[in-house]
């Protein structure tokens, strides 16, 4: 397997992917890194790009008036930035910024999603992995909404 | 009538107590160091054990002892402002008198640590009843495996006992993972939730102990991750939180099913209390 192919399987979110469904992916991947307070992206930017996070933290954050830049989750290594590659209109609800040095695997988003076109097994073997974490993210979100440190009553 | 040794272990006869220092930790959290009034004494006590405290001619609640059990010399206890009683009591100074009952409840089964990885999952306040356990653990600390605590709370001005935390990660000798629910692009750590921290926790699940606390629809996600993970149902165990009043299990205003949280908690198996903790109550 070449390295890259190698990093990609040894993700923990493409563990146990078959080799034929990692090389279709790995041809879409890159080796990428961020310094300390560079931006991955940008809120209502395309999401061209999915990240899997190999090393540092990366904060994602929404700019509120009067607040500023308020971090709402942070990435650590082996988790992903990036979900709304996903589903049209493929474009970033959020900020997501490296607080440390971040070095990444950055998978193509168009080149994923034809390649998931083109073959549904590829898409739905990719689907049942991002899915738990947008449900995870979901279920954090309420548990955050629900504000359970505050005051009580 | 009874005897002065009698009266002195009558769970319903508060004893006095002297506020020694106060501490403000938070906005709205007080830690009291209390000591005994003269020719009274302290109650000892085990990590994970609470008080009645009672200002008199104001009423009557129930807090958490957050201190060293290993000092006998001052009771540490914390609380919140929330309520009449718990305003009156944070805004004691220092030399006022006020009237202690206990300590009730069940303990941290810190033993149950040894040999063992230990994980310390504590949320908001819920850190000031599980600091006497931390204080005990780090004490014993050549008898357990791994020793991990993760810490959720809402902002990073929230973090409780912050300076002695971060003198904690500097000795190297435990894993602290802090987590706030919102911060501002000054902050460094987590943000998120406490539960998002368990599925990277590099512990042997199997044979490990956690000891959770905090508002109780965290510790139902917390104790639901750390199962997911594979820790025995049996090896985590809660802290649960109701309108205690007796604290011996008389008046029934703690009664969760069949159990009084105050007398058969406040700390109880996760096994024992998992289906009552999603139950509505009337």
């Amino acid at each position: 397997m070449e390295g890259l192919e190698r990093i990609v399987a040894e993700h923990p979110l493409f563990v146990g992917l078959g080799p034929a469904f990692i090389t279709l992916a790995a041809g879409c991947a890159k080796n990428t890194r961020f310094d300390p307070d560079q931006y991955l992206f940008h809120a209502e930017d395309a999401a061209d790009w999915v990240y899997l996070v190999r090393h540092g933290r990366v904060a994602l954050e929404m700019v509120t008036p009067g607040r500023g830049a308020v971090t709402f989750d942070t990435i650590n290594e082996g988790d992903i930035v990036g979900l709304t590659w996903l589903l049209p209109p493929y474009r970033w609800g959020h900020d997501a910024r490296a607080t440390e040095l971040v070095r990444a695997i950055a998978l193509d988003a168009r080149c994923l999603r034809d390649k998931c076109e083109a073959d549904h097994d590829l898409g739905y073997a990719l689907m049942k992995r991002f899915l738990p974490v947008l449900v995870q993210r979901l279920q954090a979100t309420r548990l955050q909404m629900l504000d359970v440190y505050g005051q009580p009553g | 009538m009874d005897s002065l040794a009698e009266i002195a272990v009558d769970p319903m006869l508060p004893r006095v107590a002297r506020v020694a220092r106060r501490v403000r930790e938070l906005a709205d959290t007080w830690t009291l160091e209390l000591v005994a009034a003269e020719g009274e004494r302290l109650p000892g006590y085990a990590p994970g054990q609470f008080t009645m405290m009672y200002l008199f001619g104001v009423g009557e609640i129930p807090v958490s002892i957050s201190g060293d059990a290993a000092d006998a010399r001052r009771l540490v206890q914390t609380v919140r402002a929330v309520g009449k009683v718990s305003e009156a009591v944070t805004r004691l100074s220092k030399g006022a008198t006020l009237g202690l009952r206990g300590p009730f409840g069940t303990a941290w089964p810190v033993e149950e640590g040894y040999g063992r990885d230990v994980v310390v999952i504590a949320g908001g306040l819920g850190l000031a009843p599980l600091r006497p356990a931390l204080y005990q653990l780090r004490r014993e600390r050549q008898k357990l495996g791994r020793l991990v605590l993760l810490y959720g709370t809402r902002r990073p001005d929230d973090i409780l006992f912050r300076r002695e935390l971060e003198g904690w990660r500097r000795q190297l000798d435990m894993e602290i993972e802090v987590t706030v629910d919102h911060a501002g692009a000054d902050w460094r750590g987590h943000v998120g939730v406490v539960t998002g921290l368990i599925p990277r926790l590099r512990i042997d699940v199997e044979n490990a102990v956690a000891l959770v606390c905090g508002p109780e629809i965290m510790m139902r996600f917390a104790a639901g991750a750390l199962h997911d993970i594979g820790v025995p149902e049996a090896a985590i165990h809660l802290s649960l939180e109701r309108n205690m009043k007796c604290a011996v299990g008389l008046c029934g205003h703690c009664q969760l099913a069949g159990s009084f949280v105050c007398k058969d908690g406040a700390v109880m198996r996760y096994d024992r209390v998992r289906r009552l903790l999603g139950l509505r109550e009337v």
